[in-house]
């Protein structure tokens, strides 16, 4: 992509303040990083932090049939979703490959659909190919919606005297229509990180008075500003997936550890033919979570070996900012993919051991 | 932006300072900077021979590996074996205690293909 094509967030200005890095990333130009991936990732861990994710896309579905096409084109169940529910989903193609993973937001009268900003283009083509002539309003208000999510153990006591109406009383995966500092706020109790943690959306416009509010309210709390690189390291740590590393169109949610959003009995959807084939028949490879010894540190696309023969592929892998050590996730046939079995795992031409590890890697906080 | 007048560069990012026929190498501190936090190194040996122009090791931070470009011709001196436990060394400390490589070279005229500071700096200003 040129660069000049690249779109900015409402704060990039602040990030450039801030001295981050900001780099290309899905179309945006996004902070990589502040201070440094590791003192941002522990801060998360430790205390809070707060990213700017205002480059995610947000679709608005309306209309008398919105929920009988949304339960068709995703692949968990809408029809259990309450007003106020979040749920964790996918949309999949004919035949059982990821198109890409969401959130499904339900309010009263609509729903909002939160996608990978590398994949809005693509989900909205994907989307109105399946939209049905009438009974449901789509619409991409991705470019009017800013993101801000707010992470870390001290995330509740830090938002808790600022949001309206109560957050405490706000469970895993609910969000409330309120206020944060005064702006009208969703907030969700979601993220990416494995920690007590809140996403915050917001209009565009309101991005950088509630950012610098936050700051504000952060400060007896240590809060610090969190780039891109950190938030890629937390989710490697809970093993949860990131759609072009270690899901894409040629992986189905099944292999993928994402059997538990795939409700195949909830009635027909896309891709249901080819999932409970794949149900059926038992998946030959599966995403796994490995470690690595010494100063090895995976990265996506190395060779993973067992016996001198190549088995697997790694999809992503990084430097544990907690364990102080090499992690990876990867595919590997389903036989060699239990906890505790030994491979091997190629680096630059030369094999070093690896072994399959029970996921999470790392337990976050209890709160 | 630290670029010390004394060094040479390559535009590969890395550093390189001449006592006689011995050359030191390392990486310049935009290049720590830009790869980030460092956990691990992965240098030649002492003896080995490296060729200018090609990769000598590789460097890995949290976030991606880069490999390590060799500037000059030579044999492996003497390896910063420290780096091994204190990676992290390079980002604090690019152009002294995480030095890399202390090569014996063979050829004086390899010094005319590298950078000077100033000639370093146009580089990183237009990156």
């Amino acid at each position: 992509m040129v660069e000049e094509e690249l779109k900015k967030t409402a704060l990039y200005e602040v990030h450039n303040s801030l001295g981050a890095k900001l780099v290309p990333f899905a179309g945006f130009w996004m902070p990589v990083q502040y201070q440094g991936i590791i003192a941002e990732h522990k801060r998360v861990r430790n205390t809070v932090g707060i990213f700017d994710v205002s480059h995610m896309g947000e679709f608005e579905f309306s209309g008398a049939d919105a929920e009988q096409f949304l339960n068709r084109i995703t692949i968990n169940d809408v029809t259990k979703l309450q007003p106020g529910q979040v749920q964790y989903s996918a949309m999949c193609y004919e035949d059982g490959g990821i198109v890409d993973d969401l959130l499904v937001y339900r309010f009263e009268d609509h729903f909002i659909l939160v996608v990978n900003a590398s994949n809005i283009d693509k989900n909205r083509e994907w989307i109105c190919e399946n939209l049905p002539l009438s009974g449901v309003d789509f619409d991409d208000i991705s470019d009017d919606i800013a993101l801000l999510s707010v992470q870390g153990p001290k995330s509740l006591e830090m938002l808790k005297t600022v949001t309206t109406p109560d957050l405490e009383s706000l469970p895993y995966y609910h969000f409330l229509d309120g206020q944060v500092t005064g702006i009208n706020a969703i907030v969700s109790r979601t993220g990416y990180t494995g920690e007590l943690g809140y996403e915050i959306y917001i209009s565009r416009s309101n991005s950088e008075e509630l950012w610098h509010n936050l700051f504000e309210v952060g400060k007896p709390f240590d809060v610090e500003p969190i780039g891109l690189g950190a938030r890629d390291t937390l989710r490697q740590e809970m093993k949860f997936c990131l759609y072009g590393n270690d899901i894409d169109a040629a992986i189905n949610p099944i292999e993928a550890g994402l059997g538990w959003i795939t409700k195949l009995k909830k009635g027909d959807f896309i891709g249901r033919d080819a999932l409970i084939k794949v149900k059926n028949e038992g998946v030959k490879r599966k995403l796994i979570g490995f470690e690595t010894s010494g100063r090895i540190i995976p990265r996506h696309g190395y060779p993973i070996y067992a016996g001198g023969r190549e088995i697997g592929i790694t999809t992503s892998g990084c430097h544990s900012p907690m364990l102080e050590r090499g992690i990876g996730m990867g595919y590997v046939p389903v036989a060699l993919s239990e906890p505790g079995i030994k491979l091997q795992l190629n680096v630059r031409k030369t094999e070093h051991p690896m072994c399959v590890v029970k996921t999470p890697f790392y337990s976050p906080t209890k709160t | 932006m630290n670029i010390p007048a004394e060094l040479l560069y390559t535009k590969e990012h890395e550093w390189v300072k001449f006592e006689d026929d011995v050359a030191t190498i390392g990486i310049t501190d935009y290049a720590q900077g830009e790869l980030g936090d460092i956990v691990f190194v992965e240098l030649p040996q002492v003896g080995d021979t490296i060729r200018k122009g090609e990769t000598f090791g590789t460097i890995e931070a949290v976030k991606a590996v880069s490999d390590l470009y060799s500037p000059l011709d030579g044999e492996v001196l003497e390896v910063n074996s420290s780096l091994e436990d204190a990676p992290e060394t390079i980002n604090s400390s690019p152009y002294e205690d995480g030095w890399m490589l202390k090569i014996q070279i063979t050829e004086s005229v390899q010094k005319n293909d590298l950078l000077s500071a100033d000639e370093y700096k146009k580089i990183i200003d237009e990156a």
